[in-house]
């Protein structure tokens, strides 16, 4: 099967916030005790009962004024995911299709996948003891919905089109497209020349295009490597190298202190 | 007859009480976490998933147990036989500080009742993996490397000997997995390179967590050994930690080396010339807790000063404290939601809860095991 994809056209987004009330109603998340905290953002982030956020931001329109810049938050369904790298006992994983997902009976509550996410989507129940038994929620990517034949649930709600399902390669091409047709239709302004996802941190699953640079969104700025790019390498080099080097070092100091030791003894003797 | 009794119970030192009490708390947190979840005990929330425990208990925890690996080399792998005499309560701190690291971990872990699921789920890309094998064989290690003291209070001969045919292999490994563990804990962050500060950030985090911690290990036998020598009213080995401290200046100047030529080699040396928290501990951590150590353990008259050592040890473990809190706490933020955490009350309450076990279980240990003896007994005919 070839991987899907979700592409998220800014543009096109109103804000309506219909995807992540559709994320609740699919998974059954219950509501968020909210609290105004001066913006129309609400609740702040994603956490382990809001999988899917709609982020609102106020940026400047270079006239002075503000405009609303909407950005769709959840998990980015990684090509190459430092959280599937980061878990120690293998509770993440990245299947074959795309999704990331999760195995809730193998977490042990490290939360190091919370810490390497470039993306700060994993979140914890933080308010689960030891018999409700906490575990890392975030965005499924509608796996059952979508080995079923169907859409996300986000996806099959939007109202306007700027969420839509298809296969990664397929999403590129109409971005890339969506893009160009914007310029050659003297409307430079609806897209910045980038599809973010394409390449960040190796490529991801949800793929933005849109009006306004993508820090703005509070999108990282990511390289093309994958994030754990550094920890497998020490991983699978360094602490091998490492491991030998230091078994077989300390013997052989060990060995010649010891014979040297006893020379010494000797020639006192 | 009742006078007799009362006099008795007055003979539990107060400190003990105060440690007890505190335990007590402790514990008391730990019941409020086990019901009701970490959230109920402490500000840790989705954007700072670590924070006092992680950077204190954890980080800072293994690096100050690294006197045992260190003086253990010394001892039975480099030949330095002199050192034997700090050696046990040497190994005594660190055994104590990997319990005490396990202790805090099963309250910080989200499923601690599930810990040993890494020993049945493997993913050796992940440098957690890493940590928690070294946690789980260097803490079998070290209780081996203690057992002699249990087995020699009770008489127990065979497996005295036991341990002691085994005592080269024990040290060999003991070294090896420590120096794996202190690197991995610095691994841990190299997952990080958008979200630490460049400052602070480089791909040599677990050269420089290892090189600190192979100073603080002869600091924390002179810290040790100075508080015990108080506490238990015994002589001070004076002449063997100012040997000890020889080293450090060494091992500290090769992390200064390290961590200089890292930020030249990216070129980014003028970001310590701007004023920020980031470049202030920088220039804290090295001027105050690097240079200053260098030098005065250099000092002969230093060497030769009970006090002096052990301040000079105590700016030392100053280091790794101010370095592990920079690296895992203080300079790590997203830009968008930079959180101002600072640790609740509770879980201030379940660290101190837990050094104070640490501590009571040292002081029972210099009560009822051998723990200061000159020369371990030999065996006949070695």
């Amino acid at each position: 099967m070839a991987k899907v994809a979700i592409l998220f056209d800014a543009f096109k987004c109103t804000g309506c916030r219909g995807c992540q009330v559709a994320c609740k109603q699919w998974w059954g998340l219950p509501a968020e005790v909210t609290h105004n905290t001066g913006s129309y953002q609400n609740p702040p982030r994603v956490s382990a009962n809001t999988w899917l956020l709609m982020e609102f931001r106020e940026v400047d329109d270079g006239d002075g004024g503000g405009r609303w810049a909407f950005r769709r938050y959840a998990c980015m369904h990684c090509l190459h995911p430092a959280c599937v790298s980061a878990c120690p006992v293998g509770a993440l994983h990245k299947t074959e299709e795309g999704p990331v997902l999760y195995h809730a009976d193998r977490c042990i509550g490290c939360r190091y996948c919370m810490i390497a996410c470039p993306f700060d989507v994993p979140t914890f129940q933080w308010n689960k003891g030891l018999f409700e038994g906490a575990v890392i929620q975030k965005c499924r990517f509608c796996s059952d919905r979508i080995s079923a034949g169907l859409e996300p649930a986000c996806v099959h709600t939007c109202p306007t089109g700027a969420l839509e399902f298809g296969e990664r390669d397929e999403l590129i091409a109409v971005a890339e497209a969506r893009i160009a047709e914007a310029r050659t239709r003297g409307h430079p302004e609806r897209y910045v020349n980038h599809v973010y996802g394409k390449e960040e941190a190796g490529g991801t699953s949800l793929l933005y295009i849109g009006p306004h640079r993508f820090e703005e969104l509070g999108m990282p700025q990511l390289g093309p490597e994958p994030i754990q790019e550094k920890t497998e390498g020490i991983m699978t080099k360094a602490t091998p190298t490492v491991l030998v080097g230091m078994l077989v070092g300390l013997s052989g100091i060990y060995w010649v202190v010891k014979r040297r030791q006893e020379m010494m003894g000797k020639k006192r003797g | 007859m009742i006078r007799g009794i009362a006099l008795r119970r007055l003979s539990i030192p107060p400190a003990v009480i105060v440690l007890l009490g505190l335990m007590a708390i402790g514990c008391v947190v730990a019941v409020i976490r086990y019901v009701n979840g970490i959230g109920a005990i402490s500000n840790l929330d989705d954007s700072t998933g670590w924070g006092l425990w992680i950077s204190f208990d954890l980080l800072c925890g293994v690096a100050l147990a690294a006197g045992a690996f260190v003086t253990a080399s010394f001892v039975y792998l480099f030949g330095q036989e002199k050192y034997r005499p700090v050696l046990r309560p040497a190994i005594l701190t660190g055994f104590l500080g990997y319990l005490m690291v396990i202790v805090a971990l099963m309250v910080d872990l989200g499923r601690p009742e599930r810990i040993w699921y890494l020993i049945i789920f493997w993913n050796y890309h992940s440098v957690m993996f890493e940590v928690g094998w070294c946690v789980m064989l260097y803490t079998f290690v070290l209780a081996l490397e203690f057992s002699p003291l249990v087995f020699e209070r009770f008489g127990l001969e065979a497996p005295r000997r036991l341990i002691h045919a085994l005592i080269i292999p024990l040290a060999i490994a003991g070294a090896t997995l420590s120096t794996l563990h202190q690197s991995s804990l610095g691994s841990l962050y190299t997952i990080l390179p958008d979200q630490l500060n460049k400052i602070w950030y480089t791909p040599l985090l677990p050269l420089m967590f290892w090189l600190t911690a192979v100073a603080v290990g002869p600091a924390m036998v002179i810290v040790e050994s100075s508080i015990s020598s108080r506490v238990f009213r015994r002589g001070l080995e004076l002449d063997l930690l100012s040997g000890l401290a020889r080293v450090i200046p060494f091992v500290l100047a090769a992390y200064a080396v390290v961590k200089i030529g890292d930020l030249a080699g990216s070129g980014e040396l003028d970001l310590l010339t701007k004023w920020n928290l980031a470049a202030g501990l920088w220039w804290l951590e090295m001027i105050g807790f690097v240079l200053l150590p260098i030098v005065l353990f250099s000092l002969p008259a230093v060497r030769r000063s009970s006090t002096w050592l052990l301040f000079s040890a105590l700016l030392v473990v100053s280091e790794v404290v101010l370095s592990r809190f920079a690296v895992s706490l203080i300079n790590l933020s997203r830009p968008d939601f930079s959180v101002r955490y600072l640790p609740h009350p509770m879980e201030f309450a379940i660290t101190i809860s837990v050094i104070s076990a640490g501590v009571l279980a040292f002081g029972l240990v210099a009560r009822y095991l051998p723990l200061f003896v000159e020369h371990a007994p030999e065996p006949a005919g070695k």
